[in-house]
This record gives C-alpha cells, structure tokens and sequence, in this order.
C-alpha cells in the first residue's frame, strides 16, 4: 500500500489540521508516514503546502516524486492547481470551491473551475457552506478531509479517532461539530 | 518502548532532553524554531526545570550553552544557518577552549532559501572551527545522533555541530526513544586555564585541537554514521550525504543491490572510505543537499583517473535543495511529471495579515518620505521586510539582522539626508543597539524607526526581548528625549504620523519613532487563551 498525498492552501487555512487527522490514524494503524511541512515566510498569506506519505514499506523521501501523488487535497481552488505536476493520471483531485483572493489578477473562477474540471478524478466541494450547515464554519478544513477520505487507505473510523483525539482538548462540543463536518464531506463524495 | 509522531526538529529537542539536557538555548529562526518551542511546551522538561528561555541573539545564546558546560553541564544551542555567522565568534573559539559538559550546536540549514536571505552550508562551519558534524539522513538518526552527540562531546571535550537542513527539520516521522539519561553534576573544569584564550594558552589548546580533529575520524560514536554498500555493478559508485540519502533510495528500491553505495553523514570521515568506493567504480556521483563540499574535497587538480560528477561538473544544479526529480535527473532515469501547472495560475507571495500595523506604519512612512526622494530607506529583516512588496515599495535593503541603523549611518556619512532606517523590536535587541550607539557617540542625522509590535512576528510570535524596554534603552543608549518618539500605526492616526515622520527626518541629529501596536496574530491568540480561561 502506498498513498501520496499533497495538502495545500493559502497560510492559515487550517492544512496542518487535516494533516494532524490523518497522520493520527496513521499511527493508529500502523501505517509508515512522513509528513513535510511549510514553516515560515510563506504561512503570512502565501502558497503552503504539505507532502504527506502513508506506506506499509519504510518511506525514503520526505517529498513525493514528481507525477506520483495519489490525491491533491485543497483549500483552495487555484492552489489546487498548482501541484498537478506532482499528481499521477490517475489520481484523485478534491478541493474547496471557494477561492481565497488575496492577490491583484486572481483568475477569474469560472476558468479555474474550468481547469479543475480537465481532470478526470475530481471533486469540487463548497466546504464553506457544508461547514456552515454542519454548524461550525471554522470546519471547512474537516469538510474536505472528509470528502477526500475515500481515496485516503485508512479505515474512515479511524479518521473519527483521530479528529476525537485532536479535537478533545477543546470539548465535546467541538468534537461533534467537527465530527458532523467529516461525515457531512464523507457524503458528499458518495453522492 | 515509546514511538512519538516528530518533526525533525522536536525529535532534535526530545533527544536533548532524553540525553540529560540542563539548559536549552536559542534565538529564533526558520527552520530551527520548533525545537526550543518543542522543548518549552514539554512537560519533562518543566518538571525538570530545564532551561529554556529564548536569548537576545545567537551569540548571546551560544556563550549561554559554553557557560552551563563549563559549569559541568549539558548545554544545547540552536539556530537557523545565518544565526551561526552570529554566534560564529563564539563558536570557533569555544572550539579552541573545548568544552566541559556536552555541547551540541545545532544549525539549520534553508536551501532554496524558503525563509532565509542565503543558502549558506553550516558543514563549512564544522571543517572551520575543526569540530565533528553530523548530518541526519531522517528523524530517527536525528534523535540518535543527539546522544552520540553529547558523549564525543564529553569524551574528546570539543562542542559537536549537527547540520539538519529545511526538509528534515519540517518533516514528521515516527521515533523510537532511548532510555533516558540523568542530568550531570555541577562540576567545574578540571584545568583552571582551560577556557582562558591568552595567546599562550591559546596555541597548546589549538595543537590539542589539531590532534583531536584527527583522533575523532576514527571514534565508533561518530563513524558508526559512514557506512558502504556494495553493489553487483561497478560502473557508477554513489556517495550520499545526509537527506540526500533519501532522494537516492526513493529512485533506485527496485536496484539498490546493484549499486555501490558510500552513505556519509558525519565528518570528518577517514579518506579510506572515499578511496574504497573510488577503487571499485569507473564513475562517482556525489549527492549534496547544500554546497559541495565533499565534492570539492574529492575532484582533484592535477588526477583525473576517474569520473566525477556532482554539483560542480552541472550533473546537479549547483544552488537549490535537492528532491526526487533532481536526484532521478543526475541518475539519468526518467521523471514522469504529470500535468503541467496551468497558466492562470499566479503566484500567491506572502503579504501582510489584514490589519497589520507594520502595514499601516509603511503607508505613512511611504508618504512622508515622498517630498526627499525614494531610496533612502533602509530596512531589516522580519515581517516588515514585506515593506519591500507593493504598493508600498518602501524600502531600498534587507542584508542581515541589524544592518538597518548601520547602513543608514553609512549613507549618512556619504551625504544621503535624510537617511532613515526601520527595524522591528526583536531585531532591535538582537543587533540594533550597537549601532544606535554608533549613531548617537557620532551624532549621526539619521532617523530610526522601530516598528513594535510586541513579537518575533516573522518566525510565529516568540516573546520578543524588547517588548516593553525600548524606549528605555534608546534613552539609556543616549537618544535625546525631544526626538524620541511614539506613534500608533493607526489609519486614523495617519496624517499625525506622516507629520511626526517628516519633522524628525528633517533634524539634523538622532531620532527615533517608536511605531507600536501588537501584532494581530499574536493579539488574536492572546484573547482566545483569555477567553478558555474564563
Ligand atoms: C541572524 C538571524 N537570526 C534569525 C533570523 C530569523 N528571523 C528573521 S526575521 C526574525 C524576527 C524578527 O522579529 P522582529 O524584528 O520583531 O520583526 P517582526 O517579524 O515581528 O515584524 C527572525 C528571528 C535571521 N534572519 N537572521
């Protein structure tokens, strides 16, 4: 088992949370993992990303090979884009529908959508607006976490552990909106 | 046995504290932060009352750790590459002095520079002051080296350098820990001159360390990390260093058994081992995440038996960290790129947060400056360096942390009036004073504008030493109090403080604007631990 995955967004999107999700379950279930993350100048309002690697094999590079990712999860719709290099053919794309504009001449979205839909797996979700139904609008990260979560090999009970663990220390309320906000994505990917 | 989830960095940090750790020391810097923070959320080393404050600067902090070790105990410094330049004073003649308790200095390296002005190779630093250097290939040999780290320390009594670079440093990985060993005794050094660098002294202690330099080659603690594989083949031999280790393996799994292969990951090492793999193979690779610098030992001037390639010969680009493709590249193996990155896509530079005051501090300063002319601003290094970015345009430098105050005196001297500099309070107690003494003793007319926003904003809000001292240590430097003074970076304040600005970059003497008001993440985090403590 192998599965490559790149998380990315804008500084402050919340990406290291859903990278805390899944290296938690990781561990769980015994799975190898190396996870590479963006610390510094770029977390103030620039492109971040985060390679993370699951294997039952010992992992060598913390950076994934160019053209082997098996998914590209995003916050952010033009940043999904920006790692297709990294992305396999058949590799699943799942980003948030919602752009983040904090530059002059961000493309219009019709055309990144248009861009997005080229890919043969994908999945464009409005996470903002599930997360607000879900009843915690600061949940969008957990939203796409889980609509990705089919193509992620870890059991999704698992990610539910793991969102119980990371989340605990602020209560059982936040828990359960954050729980509600996984399997309200996790659905929205059956459909 | 335990297995922790760890960033480079914290595995760094757990190992410390694992191997008896006493005192931490540090200044901050990508990507070295996480293990002084590491070690200040522990509760391990609350209970134990390791030291663990930040220091004013990396000097301050290393001449910290050689005083716990001279006391008998052991010490940890760390700090990004460019902070060793800092601290490097200290830390080529503590070479010299030796060390009592373990000593290890931690550099992180920044290839690439994600979020450094260089991409500096701190393994230079370990051939200059002539101590060992380790380079982790992954997170578990970072926590191990830390305890073979601190023995050779203590056995050949010589402060020990560990080189991680960006890549490992950011990187989680599980870890396996060792037993943990008791902190030492207070125990002073045996030889009472021992630390006392009078020129007498100073050439026995250099002999000394002359032979150790060559002793250490052969220590099992610090040549267990070399090590040679053979392979079936003998055309290409390859030798790995550190984290490019990885990017090899991660290209040839399928044919590691064909391959010659030397892996180094500390130095010095003994020539034999360079000589084994040469012997052997018609062609070498060398993979180098960094400078050349086992290239450059390796490719003679007058010999040229054999093949080398590496970053020197254009085999690897000679500038930028390594990853897969490159390293596939050198190999001569295919990449296979998926889909090119389409041509909507912009890039997305780091910008001020919404409602930064250094922001509303550059609108003023932008229009102020104005009436004189562009180019006379002269800036440092922190979040406001993004002053640099439009619309704002506003700064003409950022060299290294302190530069600001001193280059404007500079220009001053050259007849550049008004010449202004702008540095942020951390930058300030790390290495702005000097100079705004300088600038005061020569009654330099420039203007120094502090922008304060109560942290050390750029490397993620470690409590800054200057927050709430500044104005008092601009009057203690000798700054007149009629030309000391603070603003609010305020949009409603704007018109007052472009005011203020210009009347202070007309007077011919020394001045100061304290522009102060918190940074906003660190307010945002401030509150919301407020509120949870409700
Ligand atoms: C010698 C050296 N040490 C550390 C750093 C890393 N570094 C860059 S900016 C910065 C913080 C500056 O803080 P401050 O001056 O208060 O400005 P702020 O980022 O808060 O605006 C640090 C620690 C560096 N570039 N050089």
């Amino acid at each position: 088992m192998k599965n490559d995955i790149i998380l990315s967004g804008v500084g402050g999107q919340g990406i290291l949370s859903i990278a805390s999700v899944i290296g938690l379950a990781a561990v769980e279930n015994n799975i190898f993992l190396k996870q590479a993350e963006v610390h510094g100048m770029s977390q103030r309002g620039g492109d971040v990303q985060s390679h993370l690697r699951l294997s039952d094999k010992n992992i060598y590079s913390d950076l994934i090979p160019l053209g082997k990712a098996d998914l590209i999860i995003s916050m952010e719709p033009m940043e999904s884009l920006r790692y297709l290099p990294w992305l396999s053919k058949s590799g699943w794309l799942v980003t948030n529908s919602n752009p983040f504009v904090n530059i002059n001449g961000y493309p219009p979205v019709d055309e990144i959508i248009a861009e997005i839909n080229k890919i043969k797996n994908h999945i464009i979700i409005d996470a903002d607006t599930i997360a607000k139904e879900a009843g915690s609008s600061r949940s969008g990260n957990i939203v796409i976490l889980g609509a990705a979560s089919p193509f992620i090999n870890i059991p999704f009970a698992s990610l539910e552990d793991a969102v119980r663990k990371l989340f605990g220390r602020k209560g059982e309320e936040i828990v359960e909106l954050n729980l509600k906000a996984l399997k309200a994505g996790r659905n929205f990917s059956a459909q | 046995m335990t297995k922790l989830l760890l960033l480079g960095d914290e595995a760094i940090a757990q190992a410390a504290i694992d191997a008896g750790l006493s005192g931490m020391y540090a200044y901050p810097g990508t990507p070295s932060t996480e293990i002084m923070e590491y070690i200040q959320s522990s509760n391990e080393a609350s209970v134990r009352n390791i030291h663990r404050e930040w220091s004013s600067n990396e000097k301050t902090a290393m001449e910290a750790a050689l005083g716990m070790s001279y006391a008998g105990k052991r010490a940890m410094v760390a700090m990004k590459h460019v902070g060793l330049n800092v601290a490097s004073d200290c830390f080529i003649n503590s070479a010299i002095t030796g060390v009592n308790g373990g000593m290890v200095v931690v550099s992180a390296d920044d290839p690439s520079m994600h979020s450094s002005q260089n991409e500096q190779d701190s393994r230079f630093y370990g051939k200059f002051a002539m101590v060992p250097c380790f380079e982790p290939s992954n997170q578990q040999e970072a926590y191990d080296m830390i305890f073979d780290a601190f023995e050779a320390s203590e056995k050949y009594k010589i402060p020990v350098l560990l080189r991680i670079t960006t890549r490992l440093a950011h990187s989680r990985s599980s870890v396996i820990l060792k037993r943990t060993i008791p902190e030492k005794k207070l125990c002073l050094p045996e030889d009472p001159l021992q630390y006392i660098l009078l020129p007498a002294i100073a050439r026995k202690k250099y002999k000394t360390l002359l032979a150790t330099y060559e002793a250490i080659k052969f220590d099992i603690r610090i040549s267990k990390y070399n090590s040679f594989k053979d392979g079936r083949k003998r055309d290409l031999g390859i030798i790995a260093c550190g984290i490019a280790y990885n990017y090899l393996l991660e290209n040839i799994e399928d044919i590691v058994d064909d391959i010659p292969i030397l892996k180094i990951s500390s130095y010095p090492f003994h020539k034999d081992l360079i000589k084994d793999i040469a012997h052997r193979c018609k062609e070498i690779l060398i993979l180098e995440e960094g400078y050349p610098v086992v290239e450059e030992g390796i490719r003679g001037i007058l010999d040229d038996g054999i093949n080398i390639y590496g970053r020197l010969d254009g085999t690897v680009p000679r500038d930028g960290e390594l990853n897969p493709a490159i390293v596939a590249k050198a190999l001569g193996l295919p990449v296979n790129c998926g889909r090119d990155i389409p041509a909507l896509v912009k890039m997305r530079p780091p910008s001020f947060c919404k409602g930064c005051g250094h922001a509303d501090m550059f609108t003023s300063l932008a229009e102020a400056v104005k009436p004189f002319g562009a180019g006379r601003v002269f800036s440092d290094i922190g979040c406001y360096t993004l002053g640099a970015m439009p619309p704002y345009n506003a700064i003409s430098s950022c060299v290294d942390m302190g530069a600001s105050i001193t280059m404007a005196i500079g220009a001053a001297d050259a007849g550049l009036f008004p010449s202004i500099a702008v540095i942020g309070d951390s930058t300030f107690t790390h290495s702005g004073m000097t100079g705004m003494l300088d600038a005061v003793i020569k009654n330099s007319p420039i203007t120094i504008l502090i922008s304060d926003n109560s942290t050390t904003g750029m490397t993620g809000g470690q409590k800054s030493q200057a927050t709430g001292r500044i104005e008092q240590i601009c009057k203690g430097i000798g700054v007149e109090s009629e030309h000391l003074k603070i603003i609010i970076p305020l949009h409603k304040n704007h018109d007052e403080n472009v005011r203020i600005m210009r009347e202070e970059f007309e007077y011919k003497g020394v001045s100061v604007i304290i522009s102060s008001r918190e940074c906003i993440q660190t307010a945002k985090r401030r509150k919301s631990s407020e509120t949870s403590n409700d």
